[in-house]
Formats: C-alpha cells, structure tokens, sequence
C-alpha cells in the first residue's frame, strides 16, 4: 500500500470545529465502510506528520474517485488544525488507504445493526449508513450522542436518511437539547433499553466515539445482555478515564 | 520525499529520540476492538501449549508468586502515539518458559475476549516479554489489560495482548486479530511495520 497524492475537490463546514473534505482519488481501490486512512503532511523543510481518520462516505463504484473525510479539529492538534482551517480546494494531499478489516459494515453481513456514535464518533457510522442505504436490506439504527443542536454533524444528510423506512436516527442531546426535545443527558441504561436494539434481535453493534464514551456504551450493552462479540468498537481521544 | 503541503509547519519539538511517524503523549489512550472484558483474578488463568500439545498452567496465584521484575520501557502504538519511560510490574516470558519443552519458532497470544496476536517465539525471550500485572505502581486497569497483559515493548503495541490468557506455540507462522485486518505480521516501530507489506 503506497502514498498516493489526492486532490482537494470541495471542503463543507459541518460543525465550527468540523469539515468535511472531499478528495478526488485517482487510483483509489475502493474501500469498505468503517475503514480508515491515513493522510501525510509534508511541510517544505521535509518536517512530516501522519494521523489516521475515518473514510466518511460509502464507496460507490469503480467509476467514482472521490471520498470523503470528516475531520474534527483537535485543540492543540498538530494535524487536524491544518486540515480544518487550512487546506482547500485544489490543494493537493498525500493518503494511504484503506486501512483496517475489523470496524467494518459489508452489504453481505446478515443481521440488523445498531450504530452507537459520540461527538465525531459518528463518521465511519456515516459511511455505514450511506453503504447501508446502496446494499442494505437489514433494518439500521443510529443512535447519536451530541453536546447540543450545533454539535450535529451531517445535519441534512441524517435528516433524508431518517426519512427512509429502512433507518432509525435517534440523537442524545447531552448538554442543551432543541425545542421540543426535552431530555438533556447521557446514553444509559434507560436509553439503551428504549432505542437500541435488543440481543434478541441479533445486531451487530458498532460503537465510535472518544474513549469514555465508548467504554461506557460498550458496557451497558454487555450488561444488558449483548454478547460482546457482537459489539465492535473504535475509541478516539488522549486518554481511558483511570489509568 | 513526497509533495509538499502548502501552508503546513507542523508542531515538532518533542526532542525525543521516537520510531518515525511517532508523536509524544503523556497520557494512555485506550485501543480496544470490542468491549472491556472484566476478568476476575479468582478466574484468571495463564496457559502456555507446545506444538506437541502439552499444557502449562498457572493460576493467579502461582503467577504472582513467580519472582517479578520491575519494567521501565518506551511503548509505541501504530496509532502513533508513543509513551517514554512507563513503569510496569510483572514476570518475564523467560521465567514462565523456562521448563516448557519447545522447538517451536512461533507463538500466538490468545487473550479473555477473543482477541489474538502472533509473534516469533525469539521476541518473547531473552528479556524481552513479561506478562504485566501493574502499570505505575498500581493493578493494571481493565481498559488498559488488566488483570494482566502480554508486555512486549520493542513491538508495536497492539503485540502487547490485554487480558492475555495463554499462548499457544507453533511450528509455522499464523496471523493474529489485527495481522489478518490489514496490519503487520510483525510490527518492528523503528522499521514502521505497520500495515501488511511496509
């Protein structure tokens, strides 16, 4: 697997702090949904930094070259700074992909699946909705925990994806809620019991977000009887709560 | 050297001597592929089996009453993060291995929850490997492998098997959870063996 130079085709502020860069790819083999890619800076000294970040958009066709990323910037961040308020359009950008076999949704996996993101955790699960809509025929739930209303990434793209039949779009305001939505707070045990679903139902569970988050999801599924096999997860953020 | 990224200084400065594409942290970020399986020391066991079939076993404490050493060693995660001078309690693969009866030239760590990784059976000799029961003076975390974890810090650190629960040795080379989604077989951090090919 080589570095390849991608090309800045179109940049869309999600959130403040957000954007989604789209890349045209020349030669990109095509990817699963949940994989990731590394991007590579090259600074003119030959000074180099590398980050991975989640792929964003389903792979369509072979006659298609561009992909998505979604980037969150990182405060203090030597990477993301630079690709959410620097870059853009036309400018060129080194990538290496894809990567990773394990976060992963296949149109061929059988069995419903639950979508489980915190804050930016929602990106590869973008990727998943978005494949699951081309080759899915399993019903799909995402259930999405957010600081507040401007938090939400994919803001329209979630509103036409839960207006299909085929998927559930539950968002958790855990701060400060819309009008008309009343509950401010966390995902827990009441939450999952109403909204996620059930082990009887036989889901694969995929769980993104900063690593409390993660690791709380992770275990009030397996408390409520999911068998963790089945709960597949991808944790981001400096640290695990104790050490 | 590759295109350059207009505009792009990058941060630098860490004046640690790092494997290439490495930063520095001071934190312990967690890298799990499924959730945190909570294993009780009264249920914990340790197996080594041979390519012959025969078993070795150790309970907690059997484990706890082998001589351990105190560890103090950099650790580097193909996620790129890479921690100086972490201090670990535990006993070495030396130690666990010295009456196993073995030709083998390969070892794959099997740990509580599913996940696998392999390794040659020489990197886990000679000083290299413990299986780590404290970080920092204190019981491991179960985010962080608790009870206990595989400890092999020249590796990338998705080597270092959390929840080890045995090792199974081998005449030929098999690929462990993340060897078979893409990543190295081996994982040397100095030589950026991260992805399969590199």
């Amino acid at each position: 697997m080589s570095w390849q130079v991608a090309t800045v085709a179109d940049v869309r502020q999600e959130t403040e702090t957000a954007r989604t860069i789209v890349l045209d790819v020349p030669d990109w083999p095509g990817h699963l949904a949940g994989q990731h890619l590394d991007v590579r800076l090259t600074a003119e000294d030959g000074y180099r930094a590398s980050r991975s970040y989640s792929i964003a958009s389903a792979w369509a066709n072979s006659h298609s070259s561009t992909i998505e990323l979604t980037v969150e910037q990182v405060p203090g961040g030597e990477v993301s700074p630079y690709l959410v308020e620097v870059l853009k359009v036309g400018d060129p950008l080194e990538i290496r992909g894809p990567v990773g076999g394990w976060f992963v949704w296949k149109p061929e996996q059988e069995g419903p699946v639950q979508l489980i993101g915190g804050g930016s955790g929602v990106v590869p699960l973008r990727a998943m909705l978005r494949a699951h809509a081309v080759a899915g025929t399993t019903p799909v739930r995402l259930l999405y925990s957010v600081r507040r209303p401007e938090s939400v990434i994919y803001v329209s793209d979630l509103k036409e994806l839960a207006a299909s039949d085929a998927v559930d779009v539950r968002l958790v305001y855990t701060r400060e809620a819309p009008a008309g939505e009343p509950r401010v707070g966390r995902i827990d045990a009441d939450l999952i019991e109403q909204y996620a679903l059930k082990p009887e139902d036989g889901a694969t569970t995929y769980v993104c977000g900063p690593t409390p988050f993660v690791e709380t999801v992770a275990n009030l599924l397996v408390a409520a009887g999911h068998d963790p096999a089945r709960v597949r997860t991808e944790r981001f953020g400096p640290t695990g709560g104790p050490r | 050297m590759g295109i350059v990224s207009p505009g792009f200084t990058g941060r630098r400065g860490s004046g640690a001597d790092l494997p290439p594409g490495q930063y520095l942290t001071h934190e312990f970020p967690v890298l799990s592929a499924g959730p945190t399986p909570q294993i009780l020391t009264d249920h914990w066991e340790f197996t080594v089996t041979t390519e012959t079939g025969e078993k070795y076993k150790w309970d907690w404490a059997a484990l706890t009453a082998l001589p351990a050493e105190e560890i103090t060693k950099d650790i580097h995660c193909v996620t790129r993060w890479s921690k100086l001078q972490t201090t670990w309690k535990g006993v070495s693969l030396d130690t666990l291995l010295a009456d196993v009866e073995t030709g083998a030239d390969f070892a794959m760590a099997h740990s509580y929850g599913g996940y696998t990784t392999n390794l040659p059976l020489d990197d886990l000799l000679d000083g290299q490997s413990w299986i780590a029961y404290e970080y920092d003076g204190e019981p491991l975390h179960a985010e962080h492998g608790g009870p206990a974890r595989l400890l092999v810090p020249h590796l990338y650190f998705w080597k270092s098997a959390k929840w080890v629960r045995g090792l199974v040795l081998s005449d030929s080379e098999d690929l462990g959870f993340w060897e078979t989604a893409g990543y190295h077989e081996y994982g040397d951090p100095w030589k950026e063996q991260r992805y399969a090919g590199d």
